[in-house]
């Protein structure tokens, strides 16, 4: 390759080059400095309750209270009070529970994939999109425990768990439901783990503070958290080595979670869910939604708290940029199968999704279209993502759409398969509706205690990506 | 009787921590350590810290958890009580590997961070430098570097002055 020299700022020798260094957006506003940014965030647990927190958490209290009366009712009665029966064996149960698992995907996808991208944007929303995603797995589990009905046969011998049943026979290694059970209970292991993680230099900040504060209970309790963490720079760098492997080997778990999931279908015969692309399509489906729900949660979060300076218009844009990529993805898988449901000719597959438009659940499909193909399509707009109300809107129809595409993959499918006389039409059962309407309760419940006692971002972080903190001075003022 | 654990120095900002920890590096100290809040990019160098051991315990963590998965779906659906589903044979590597690979993940989690708590020899809530009371800033705002007093080339009067030299401030000694 030949050197122009006279186009670069410097010489191209070999050795010698000094790239120029592209303009990086400025991750923390006004020029906050390391203490600013400890006491707003450590302020937030630390201050008292607002009223509004009060108010959530009472309203968030009793939508959870419909998910522990709808299983109470369940348990008691039998799975019979939900509304599946042949030839939908499947309906909400499943539905819900892809759901709410898509849902996590986007704090691991925040955590590990763009930590391994060096995504520096990460680290104000991190925190809480781990958070999110644990809060989401657990909603997910209520489901596929509960729909056997007997819960006490998922952890007792010869069901999920691999432990012999009575006749000594164990779980089938080859079902994807068996994949699925280690695949979720990674997840959650591993989701959980990670978070700890990344908390534990911060719990040492509030141990600190609480201690100076002359608070000891609060002191203690945060302490035993941070099992002693003092922030030296061994132990940083051991910490940082084991981060950065958990963020490798969550990467691929993220992945593989969701990959696993759509196994559940892909991998029967049923037409509609036999398919190669359930794989990559429920992933990239996965982290539409969960970033949907990232911004669902963290905008309001960031006006209530004031957190403009750590939450900036670049984080927005880089989730709405996402949103918009994944959105895209899942528009095109829609359309993908579509094709291949008629150039593989295969008779039942093309009426599935012939079916699917403008059969009898049509109405769920173009919400489904609407919601997932033509809401993201917005996010090209710089004045769009610019304005947060809009974007916010936005983020929950992505999360409604997200919902309705996996009621349309199982229900669909379920409701039509090959033979005319195992058709039906499936409708929920009011104990179904508020077991689900219920979790969107249990979910905010946990987050609004996330938020009043755990700092909200990873002080640790965020203090690493302003100026100060450069080793060699690039501190400008 | 109280011993003394160290002698600790403030520094206001990154580069004069990073810099006072060169000094110290090449003064030849390794009894040593620099706090700070956040990790310090490039730090590590500075301080002549060597790469850490933790991916060793990964890789273990990961290896345990593969085999555990195959060696147990094959003991579990083809030795212990052989399973007929579907005419397919008893084991495969092929349909255990989903769970096998999760298992992979799982050890891996935890072998890397109980390999982090070991060498970093966590839990451990009675350092001596928790207690120093200005501790209290320093997974805040402040840096410091801790130089013990069982370093071989520790002298009271000589670190103390290295450490002035290298720009640290409020130097003082830290109890046991």
């Amino acid at each position: 390759m030949g050197a122009h020299a006279s186009d670069h700022p410097a010489p191209a020798i070999l050795g010698e080059v000094k790239p120029t260094p592209l303009p990086r957006a400025v991750l923390v506003h006004n020029d906050r400095d390391f203490k600013w940014i400890t006491d707003k965030i450590c302020g937030i647990v630390e201050g008292t309750t607002p009223a509004w927190w009060w108010w959530c958490f009472g309203i968030a209290s009793l939508i959870a209270s419909f998910t522990v009366a709808g299983l109470i009712y369940l348990v008691s009665t039998g799975v019979g009070v939900w509304g599946h029966a042949n030839p939908v064996n499947w309906a909400w149960d499943i539905v819900n529970f892809v759901f709410w698992i898509g849902i996590g995907h986007a704090g691991t996808l925040i955590s590990a994939i763009l930590c391994l991208l060096r995504q520096k944007w990460r680290t104000s929303i991190n925190r809480a999109a781990e958070a999110m995603t644990i809060f989401a797995v657990v909603c997910a589990a209520i489901f596929p425990v509960f729909h056997v009905g007997r819960i006490w046969f998922a952890v007792m011998p010869g069901y999920l768990f691999p432990f012999p049943n009575s006749n000594g026979i164990w779980q089938n290694f080859r079902s994807p439901l068996e994949w699925d059970v280690f695949a979720v209970s990674t997840y959650g292991t591993v989701s959980c783990l990670f978070w700890y993680i990344g908390l534990i230099p911060d719990l040492g900040t509030m141990r600190d503070r609480f201690t100076a504060a002359g608070n000891l209970l609060k002191a203690r309790i945060y302490g035993f958290f941070a099992m002693g963490w003092r922030g030296s720079n061994r132990q940083w760098s051991n910490y940082e080595m084991a981060y950065l492997i958990l963020a490798g080997i969550s990467t691929p778990l993220v992945l593989s979670v969701h990959t696993i999931v759509s196994f559940d279908f892909a991998v029967s015969l049923i037409p509609g869910w036999h398919t190669t692309i359930f794989p990559p399509y429920f992933v990239a489906g996965a982290i539409f939604s969960g970033f949907g729900m990232v911004m669902t949660l963290m905008l309001p979060l960031r006006a209530v708290y004031r957190l403009e300076d750590l939450i900036t218009q670049y984080h927005i844009d880089c989730m709405c940029k996402i949103t918009l990529a994944t959105g895209t993805m899942v528009g095109y898988a829609y359309s993908m199968e579509f094709f291949i449901a008629w150039y593989g000719a295969n008779p039942y597959e093309g009426f599935a999704f012939i079916n699917r438009a403008f059969g009898h659940y049509a109405w769920a499909y173009w919400i489904m279209i609407g919601c997932n193909v033509i809401t993201p399509q917005f996010f090209w707009f710089k004045s769009i993502r610019e304005n947060t109300a809009l974007v916010w809107v936005l983020s929950i129809f992505v999360n409604v759409g997200m919902w309705f595409e996996r009621f349309v993959i199982i229900v669909t499918s379920l409701a039509r398969d090959f033979l005319p006389s195992s058709w039906g039409y499936y409708s929920p059962s009011i104990v179904e509706i508020f077991t689900f309407f219920g979790t969107f309760g249990v979910f905010s419940f946990l987050f609004l205690l996330f938020i009043r006692f755990v700092p909200i971002m990873p002080m640790s972080e965020v203090k690493a990506v302003i100026p100060a903190a450069d080793p060699h001075g690039a501190h400008h003022h | 009787m109280k011993t003394n654990y160290g002698i600790i120095a403030a520094f206001d900002t990154v580069p004069s921590l990073y810099h006072a920890c060169e000094q110290v590096r090449d003064a030849g100290y390794s009894q040593w350590d620099a706090i700070t809040s956040f990790p310090v990019h490039g730090l590590d160098y500075a301080m002549g810290v060597r790469r850490s051991k933790v991916p060793r315990f990964s890789l273990a963590g990961g290896i345990t958890g593969f085999c555990t998965g195959m060696s147990f779906i094959w003991w579990a659906n083809a030795y212990e009580y052989p399973l007929i589903v579907g005419g397919k044979p008893y084991f495969s590597p092929m349909f255990a590997f989903p769970v096998s690979y999760e298992l992979t993940i799982l050890f891996t989690a935890f072998a890397t961070i109980g390999g982090m708590f070991f060498l970093n020899k966590l839990p451990m809530h009675y350092h001596p430098v928790l207690k120093a009371p200005q501790f209290v800033r320093a997974l805040d705002d402040r840096f410091y570097i801790v130089i013990e007093c069982n370093d071989p080339k520790f002298n009271a009067a000589e670190t103390r002055a290295l450490l002035e030299r290298a720009g640290g401030k409020d130097i003082v000694e830290i109890e046991e």
